[in-house]
């Protein structure tokens, strides 16, 4: 059974991260220089990290498996990023932020690590502006800032509908001067396939370079990993075609626990899809909700109608109906679940009545049609480029799809995973949002980990590791590792299927949707748990995975991508089974309020399930973690 | 432009280059793609063609590919000689089927460039344009050592200015539409975002000097005036941008005459 200790420091919620920065152990200049880091990963977190780790003075080798760091999807998100900065006067505070992400999480967060999360949150904007971040300003010079889903204040801060990509720029552009002084070792195309544990610590990494195939072993004094979210589990996803879970699940492998892996976010501004064919879905930008009105006809009968001829009085503003107070911008899985329901009711719009409007026409008549183009001009460009529709003519339509997950790997507040020197950041951690998470969070967070927080803690991990007993890459627990991957490699490549991986993706996406989407039965996640080996096991007899492992293979990355997916997503059916309270983005249907709106139990739930692998074939290991409300007190969450 | 919304199916042939690995020869190779529809993705169609081939037991097409939405920068083919294909200010990944007609041939290869060398099939090597970020693409902000965000206004219009510039997602459609393979598209774009903020000012002339001198180094081109580049560019980044940074680089080659110490290239920042 694995230790989870949380590390959380004692004494008022304000003081603990100050305190605990006065308290772990500090590596001396001189010695930062012996210690090598690994840095997997190069999103917000990963790069952010990695240049920050060699400004200090470590040596530290990082590895993506793009091409370039600079195509991580952290570049993808559009909407903004969140700080406490107060800029608006509009009564925002750190405590403000900590509490609204507390609560948007659902109580299942750990106070200490969210409200270090606000405290930093305004050093990063500092950080990026410094950096050469465009973010949007007024005429006077000072910085801009929107509203989000689930806050009442106006504190995101935004650059056009590209926040993530002028992110990601900044901390690519930390990390090539990093780079440039050889403070950094860059590995592009380089893909993190095992965890090496040499006496039960993380000391280092197994790769296959993806163009010569190459199997890799690379030691150091510790290990960080910041590789994303599973979202593709559900096959059709907001996520990149590449953002997978592998480097996670092989770490869970090797002992680390994978806590709350149900815990995944259905965004509900989407567009909807078209097709068997379709590859992937994309977002258009929650900050759309700012201006944009969300609508279905009252009457089933008007669903097929140009929305235009649709009367005021016949439409449905559900969730300003429903919503009053926060109406059109609450909080993501509530609004996901509101379009269900209208959906579910026969009242969609579109293709299969799996859509609901998402309308401009006010806010043009309010603002003009170029106040709503500066704002969301690029959005617009992109709902006509994949609809081939006028989206300052006619209503967008929209629909919730799988967009980022909760869950993650278990860490402590110092970001070290159960295993001594395995330190996991940004998405691939389950540490900061708790059920849900709110819009413009998650660069906030990506970003807090990477320049703000393991600067600091990664300290004192090594602190406690002589400097220079790094072992060996020739050692026997590399050499075992190494012959794993190969013997995965080799297994997929051997295989004499007749299908693609595809197929098997989409069959694994279709039962994650449907059994462990949007809302969640006992019955529906049982027959999950059952299709799901049955499906695995077809893949393992009948996946054709062509081409060699030693030149670039595309097919191969993705079969073995989808063999950790056809795994992780029992996982996560089992712990969306066995978590049996409806909280935040997990909706179990028998447990909520007559409204229809998540019923906790903080009796029974009030904790993080963090799962440890006991073996292939045998049922993992459920840890608990309780999570300890010193400073708000739990209560119903409500937008109304 | 985008085409109407439409959805009878269509057929093409797509004529594809095929190249195992660097050194090999690569050739053109015709397959026939049939009853797609109009609204799929050209990187869906392609992998609908690339499941086929699997079931066939043959290899399927190398094709860089990511994100799907047009930021990542990381898809780039060269379709009907067109770097991103049809379309304005998209990238290979927002061309939908519906900009095709039935029976059309669509040929696709790599973008072609000296610096960009095939991979396979129609991926490329575009590291050089890391290097390049490398050689002064940042501005030197420690974590930890900024001042208050607020402390230093930027009028909205440079702002502005600044983050068209910034807009660039790297694919290096602006090299492959270039006859000389330039790259000045992507440098002057760098150059600009952060030449134009009060931030960037400490680093302005070293950062203009060691980026053109390392893109003169790996093999780009120069700029004829053509502006190929921005009518390829997903983002559409203006030309202007080229001007601007020859009048950058200009006063700092100017500048550095007068104090060499104060602008050298290269060295620890």
């Amino acid at each position: 059974m694995a230790t989870l200790e949380s590390k959380v420091p004692s004494g008022p919620l304000a003081d603990k991260w100050r305190k605990h920065k006065a308290d772990i152990k500090l590596v001396n200049p001189a010695n930062k220089r012996k210690y090598d880091i690994i840095v997997v990963g190069a999103g917000l977190a990963g790069a952010s990290a990695a240049s920050t780790l060699a400004e200090l003075g470590y040596r530290v080798r990082n590895f993506v498996f793009h091409d370039s760091p600079r195509r991580a999807h952290s570049i993808a998100a559009q909407g903004g990023i969140n700080a406490a900065k107060n800029y608006q006067n509009d009564g925002d505070s750190v405590y403000r932020l900590f509490y609204d992400t507390i609560k948007g999480g659902d109580y299942r967060s750990r106070e200490a690590n969210v409200h270090r999360l606000a405290e930093v949150s305004v050093n990063i904007i500092d950080q990026c502006v410094a950096q050469g971040v465009p973010f949007a300003r007024e005429y006077g010079g000072l910085l801009a800032n929107r509203s989000f889903g689930g806050a009442q204040v106006s504190r995101t801060f935004y650059a056009r509908g590209q926040t993530g990509q002028q992110l990601l720029l900044g901390a690519y552009s930390a990390l090539s001067r990093a780079i440039a002084e050889g403070l950094v070792e860059m590995h592009n195309r380089s893909e993190m396939l095992d965890l090496v544990l040499v006496n039960g610590q993380a000391k280092g990494i197994i790769t296959r370079d993806l163009i010569t195939g190459a199997i890799e072993r690379h030691a150091a004094d510790a290990v960080i990993v910041a590789t994303g979210g599973y979202g593709n589990v559900f096959n059709l996803s907001t996520n990149a075609i590449g953002c997978n879970a592998t480097a996670i699940w092989r770490a869970y492998k090797r002992g680390a626990c994978f806590a709350n892996p149900c815990f995944t976010q259905i965004h509900p501004t989407c567009i909807p899809v078209s097709g068997e064919y379709q590859s992937k879905l994309t977002l258009m930008s929650e900050s759309l909700r700012n201006d944009g009105r969300i609508w279905v006809p009252k009457r089933k009968e008007d669903c097929a109608k140009e929305p235009g001829s649709i009367a005021e009085a016949d439409r449905d503003y559900y969730l300003e109906r429903m919503y009053p107070s926060f109406g059109n911008l609450a909080p993501r899985d509530i609004s996901s679940r509101a379009a269900k329901r209208v959906c579910d009711e026969g009242r969609g719009v579109g293709q299969g009545g799996r859509g609901v409007y998402l309308d401009f026409a006010d806010a043009i008549k309010r603002l003009g049609e170029a106040m709503v183009r500066e704002r969301y001009g690029n959005l617009f460009d992109i709902y006509h480029e994949i609809t081939a529709e006028n989206a300052y003519r006619t209503p967008m339509r929209i629909y919730p799809a799988s967009h980022y997950v909760m869950g993650g790997l278990w860490v402590d507040y110092n970001m070290m995973s159960n295993i001594p020197g395995l330190f996991v950041l940004g998405e691939a951690n389950f540490s900061d949002h708790g059920a849900n998470r709110l819009g413009a969070s998650a660069l906030m967070q990506g970003l807090a980990d990477g320049y703000f927080v393991i600067p600091y803690t990664i300290g004192d991990y090594l602190a406690t590791q002589k400097p220079g007993s790094r072992p060996s890459a020739d050692g026997p627990e590399f050499k075992a590792a190494a012959d794993n991957v190969t013997a995965i490699t080799k297994r997929l490549l051997d295989n004499k299927g007749r299908q693609p991986v595809s197929h098997f993706h989409k069959r694994l996406g279709k039962i994650m949707w449907d059994y462990c989407g949007m809302a969640r039965t006992k019955a529906g996640l049982e027959k999950a748990l059952q299709e799901i080996p049955a499906l695995r096991q077809e893949f393992w007899a009948n996946v054709r995975v062509p081409g060699s492992a030693d030149t670039l293979n595309q097919s191969l990355e993705q079969a073995a991508r989808v063999a950790d997916y056809m795994e992780l997503g029992e996982l996560l059916c089992l712990d969306a089974l066995t978590r049996e309270e409806s909280c935040g983005s997990h909706f179990r249907e028998e447990f909520q309020y007559p409204d229809g709106e998540c019923k906790r139990d903080d009796e029974k739930f009030a904790h993080v399930a963090a799962w440890e692998y006991q073996g292939e074939g045998k049922a993992p290991l459920r840890n608990v973690e309780p999570l300890n409300f010193e400073f708000v007190k739990p209560s119903v969450r409500s937008y109304k | 432009m985008v085409a109407e919304n439409t959805s009878s199916p269509i057929s093409i042939t797509l004529r594809v280059w095929r190249q195992a690995g660097p050194k090999q020869p690569g050739k053109f190779v015709d397959y026939q793609s049939a009853n797609l529809n109009p609204n799929m993705s050209f990187l869906e169609m392609l992998d609908v063609v690339n499941d086929e081939l699997t079931t066939k037991g043959e290899e399927p097409i190398a094709f860089a590919h990511d994100c799907r939405e047009g930021i990542c920068g990381t898809c780039s083919a060269t379709i009907n000689g067109k770097p991103h294909g049809p379309g304005v200010g998209i990238a290979t990944c927002q061309v939908y089927m519906r900009s095709f007609r039935d029976g059309d041939i669509v040929t696709v290869e790599p973008f072609r460039a000296r610096p960009f060398p095939v991979i396979k099939d129609l991926i490329t090597d575009r590291s050089a344009f890391d290097q390049i970020q490398q050689a002064g693409g940042f501005i030197t902000a420690r974590a930890g050592s900024a001042p208050d965000a607020n402390a230093t206004p930027i009028p909205k219009g440079d702002a502005d200015l600044a983050m068209d510039a910034a807009t660039c997602i790297g694919c290096g459609a602006c090299v492959a539409a270039c006859k000389n393979a330039s790259a000045m598209l992507f440098v002057a774009a760098k150059v600009s975002h952060l030449g134009l903020l009060p931030q960037g000012q400490a680093e302005r002339d070293r950062r203009v000097l060691s980026m053109v001198q390392k893109m003169d180094e790996l093999g780009f081109g120069n700029c004829t005036n053509f502006y190929e580049c921005s009518a390829a560019c997903p983002k559409l980044i203006s030309h202007d941008f080229i001007a601007r940074m020859n009048r950058d680089y200009l006063k700092a080659v100017i500048r550095s005459g007068l104090s060499p110490e104060s602008v050298s290239v290269g060295g620890s920042a």
